[in-house]
């Protein structure tokens, strides 16, 4: 496990600017601390903390429909809790919404030691969303193109973090 | 208890050009509304989430007055909304409650706990700066001018005469007038967006 920051958050926040990113929805993950400290420190944003993850896609329908331009921020098991909520707020409303999933357990397809990581792909393949895997800052276009992709497909598009282990938390 | 109708016929007089998310009212709501593309009913996407929804809205919009008719079973799935909408501390949210104590739409089983629970000390608890709870329509009609001009967010639990309606769900008369495409796209286009 290498203590170098291979996604730095700077670079992360960099993208969520580029999109347009008004309302981060969110929950904290084990790795999102640093992220944490940058959103609440940047004006443009606006910081919506959800107590279950469900309720991050009905906020994010919300902010949608009235003129903002949300992201969710949540982890993949929370993601995974969400279900029937991701389908009928954001899938059966025609939200254009990137989540960006931070992915528990990721071992770049290896040995899997954490269930959270063997049903994430699998869960998103089941409800047919696209989803984009950021490993490192020189992934970090990707999601742009997940931002465009929510927008040309009216649907909710995920950036998958599998940089649990690298240092995202600096 | 109160019948919803007549309730929202009373509400109809202070809603004033505030957006209105009917959730389980609109079955009057829609027969009485006189701004309909500041209306936005949207059936049952799915349960629990009206509240953060109507959230959404009044975040996007804080210059506009959001209302949000939710149910005390929707509620009971995610309490925690109390909590994410009192942080965000929206001036533009209120937050109504229709409490039949039931799911009128799967035959009207009881809620746990149906009769006991005190909604609006929750909400209080939760850090909602005003909360109340009506039982009657008198007391209901007499403060609802008030509480609506004061900033929000505001949380009003009121006790409803329950509604059920025990035809299967795909034998029922369908409510909605407009699809909730339509619906978002009228309220949409009166509120101006374009994202």
């Amino acid at each position: 496990m290498t203590t170098e920051a291979s996604l730095s958050p700077e670079t992360v926040l960099a993208e969520m600017k580029k999109g347009g990113i008004t309302h981060v929805v969110w929950l904290p993950d084990s790795e999102t601390n640093w992220l944490y400290l940058l959103m609440k420190a940047e004006p443009s944003i606006t910081l919506v903390a959800v107590p279950r993850e469900g309720l991050a896609f009905s906020c994010a329908a919300g902010i949608y429909i009235g003129g903002g331009t949300p992201i969710i921020l949540i982890q993949n098991t929370g993601m995974m809790e969400s279900g029937d909520s991701m389908r009928g707020w954001t899938m059966g409303l025609n939200i254009p919404v990137v989540m960006m999933v931070g992915y528990r357990g990721y071992t770049r397809h290896g040995v899997n030691k954490d269930t959270a990581a063997t049903y994430t792909e699998r869960f998103l393949n089941a409800f047919g969303i696209q989803y984009y895997l950021v490993e490192h800052s020189s992934d970090a276009p990707r999601i742009s193109v997940a931002f465009e992709e929510a927008k040309k497909t009216k649907r909710p598009v995920a950036i998958l973090v599998g940089d649990e282990y690298h240092g995202f938390n600096r | 208890m109160i019948v919803m109708e007549e309730m929202l016929k009373v509400f109809q007089q202070h809603r004033g050009d505030a957006i209105v998310v009917s959730g389980r009212a609109n079955r009057h709501w829609d027969g009485i509304s006189t701004i309909k593309n500041r209306d936005l009913s949207l059936g049952d996407p799915a349960m629990g989430g009206h509240a953060s929804f109507a959230l959404g809205l009044a975040l996007a919009q804080p210059n506009k007055k959001v209302i949000v008719f939710d149910s005390e079973g929707d509620l009971q799935m995610s309490l925690g909304v109390l909590a994410m909408i009192a942080e965000q501390k929206p001036k533009n949210f209120y937050h109504f409650l229709l409490d039949n104590e039931c799911y009128a739409t799967t035959g009207g089983q009881p809620v746990p706990n149906a009769k006991t629970i005190a909604y609006d000390t929750i909400a209080k608890g939760c850090g909602y700066p005003a909360a109340y709870a009506y039982t009657n329509l008198e007391s209901f009609s007499v403060n609802v001018g008030r509480i609506l001009g004061e900033p929000g967010p505001a949380f009003v639990a009121m006790k409803i005469v329950p509604e059920v309606e025990n035809v299967p769900i795909g034998q029922r008369v369908p409510r909605l007038r407009r699809t909730k495409d339509q619906g978002i796209a009228d309220l949409r286009a009166e509120l101006g967006v374009s994202n």
